[in-house]
């Protein structure tokens, strides 16, 4: 039995240690807001925060996670009470198929937790590893400003 | 300490009255116009040979523009303007001021430049090719910056010491356009700026040319007969791996090489040619070359010694890095075993390969790999690079793998 702390609830799985966490999430505690895309850290729909921090989940075996915090897109909100970055999304119809705005979400989401205020440069940096093949970004940058205004912040444009 | 430091005083002393430089009287702006667009064209090909964007770039900044610091033993030191902005730049500098600088490390104004400006290389470039490289330069979009001051610790900042170390350093020589390889390894590429070591004063040690260095966090290896590649660097290897960022036989290019690459992409490939059978010649007595290294692959025997580094590379880098994973099928990637941060005596490029992961060195397609510094803590860090080590090599395990690895954190930044 390996032990994990899932969205502040501890947890224990029975699964071999070298099972990535997104199996665990998805098949033993069902979570599914995190998704599988290539399996290969190469496209960011598994993307959770591991203490605090964006981590592909699809590629991060479960050994690796003892006394550490995970947390999935189910802790930021429900379908009623969505967290800002959903509500953003939401306001901005930042979704087509919508398969990879989880991971999108996560990582904005470790973004303004550490910073709210950060430059368009840093935001797009930021975001870059997480892709949406329907093609959609320009409507998830603008939810993310969005959210970044809703948390008491913002996004600068770039000095140059 | 001391006494070093008063002795290079007077040397200085004795340099500054000896090889006094004046000022050379600024020019009017030269018209880009004015420039031969061959000669333009020349420069620019120039340009990537010596790399010149990468350190007078800033990040995010524009190209030439100046403001990267350059981490030295000294202290740090910020790269130039190389534009032809009049008042901040290249503007009001003539083709005469610009060679002595590449030359003899001495600004327009007389002012001694820091040798990491490497124009201990740089002075082994034909007249030809400054003066195409000065067109080229002198026609890019001119940007208005200010090199942000040198932090340098005492008595560093004090230029005049470097008349010293130009004195004790840097000889006349003939330049050799012989060799076209020679010729551009040794003088405007540079390569020994990174891959020689340097003694306590900053200067490359001549006769351990190429033996392995320490740049920016990263172990640039051996490029001689020291190599410890476990395959022979030959000319095809070394034009691949310089040309696209990927030797089949070794591995991608990343960290400060991938920049190199990049540049060299986009030279003509007659050139790069030409590097490749330089540095072939250099390797042709390496242990690979002569048939004394072998691949190996010891995975039950890592899995006994290391078995939490063997889980977490069965749930993290199995997927794209186990014989037989599509990743390795598809894009005839070659396997961990067969790059050469493996076999050198430091892990800590392993690991940032690990931590930071790295892009496409040319292009948006090719050899990438996620960054991992946010999955594992720093044990976990150095279990898998012990696991790494202990599999795909006969070298003893590598010392203080947890140093290396906050050594790595503090260089990425994470």
């Amino acid at each position: 039995m390996i032990s994990l702390t899932v969205n502040g609830a501890a947890q224990s799985v029975d699964a071999d240690p070298d099972t990535p966490l997104l199996y665990v999430l998805r098949d033993e505690l069902g979570l599914n807001g995190a998704k599988f895309g290539c399996g290969l850290g190469q496209c960011g729909a598994c993307t959770v925060l591991v203490d605090d921090r964006p981590a592909f989940s699809c590629l991060l075996p479960i050994a690796a996670l003892a006394g550490r915090k995970v947390r999935t897109i189910e802790s930021l909100g429900t379908p009623d009470r969505p967290g800002a970055l959903a509500a953003a999304f939401e306001a901005e119809q930042a979704a087509q198929c919508g398969y990879c705005i989880a991971g999108m979400i996560m990582r904005a989401q470790a973004l303004l937790e550490r910073n709210n205020r950060p430059t368009e440069a840093e935001l797009r940096v930021s975001l870059a590893p997480n892709l949406c093949r329907c093609g959609t970004h320009m409507r998830i940058l603008r939810a993310v400003r969005r959210a970044a205004a809703a948390m008491g912040g913002g996004v600068q444009e770039s000095s140059r | 300490m001391a006494g070093l430091v008063l002795g290079l005083i007077a040397i200085s002393v004795a340099a500054v009255v000896l090889a006094w430089k004046p000022a050379l009287p600024p020019v009017p702006p030269v018209a880009a116009a004015s420039f031969d667009r061959a000669t333009v064209l020349h420069g620019e090909t120039l340009a990537r040979l010596g790399n010149c964007g990468t350190c007078h770039t800033a990040a995010g900044g524009r190209p030439f523009a100046g403001g990267k610091a350059v981490q030295t033993p000294f202290g740090a030191i910020f790269s130039t303007n190389i534009t032809p902005d009049p008042a901040t730049g290249l503007g009001r500098w003539s083709l005469e001021a610009f060679m002595r600088a590449m030359r003899e490390g001495v600004s327009r104004d007389g002012s001694f430049l820091y040798p990491a400006f490497p124009y201990d290389h740089f002075r082994r470039t034909t007249d030809r090719d400054l003066a195409a490289l000065y067109a080229f330069l002198m026609t890019r979009p001119p940007v208005s910056t200010q090199a942000a001051e040198n932090r340098l610790a005492w008595p560093y900042g004090y230029r005049p010491l470097l008349a010293g170390w130009s004195f004790l350093y840097v000889r006349k020589e003939a330049v050799d356009e012989t060799d076209r390889g020679r010729y551009l390894a040794e003088g405007l590429a540079h390569c020994g700026a990174c891959h020689t070591p340097r003694d306590r004063w900053g200067a490359e040690v001549v006769d351990r040319a190429y033996d392995g260095a320490w740049v920016d966090g990263w172990y640039a290896p051996p490029l001689n007969a020291r190599s410890p590649a476990i395959h022979p660097w030959t000319e095809e290897m070394l034009f691949a791996y310089l040309r696209t960022g990927l030797s089949p036989m070794h591995a991608a290019a990343a960290g400060p090489m991938a920049e190199v690459v990049r540049e060299l992409s986009g030279v003509p490939e007659a050139d790069v040619r030409a590097l490749a059978t330089y540095f072939a010649g250099l390797m042709a007595d390496a242990p690979a070359a002569t048939g004394g290294k072998t691949t190996t692959d010891k995975q039950s025997e890592a899995d006994r010694m290391h078995p939490e580094g063997a889980t977490l590379f069965a749930g993290a880098c199995a997927s794209c890095h186990e014989a037989g994973a599509p990743m390795m099928m598809q894009q005839g990637r070659p396997p961990l075993g067969w790059g050469t941060s493996l076999h050198v005596d430091a892990a800590h490029d392993t690991l940032h390969v690990i931590v930071q992961g790295f892009a496409p060195p040319v292009g948006r397609a090719g050899p990438a790999m996620p960054a991992f510094g946010n999955d594992f803590t720093d044990r976990q860090l150095a279990e898998i690079a012990a696991y790494l080590r202990a599999r795909y090599t006969d070298l003893p395990p590598w010392p203080n793998l947890e140093q290396a690895v906050s050594d790595v954190r503090k260089e990425g930044g994470q």
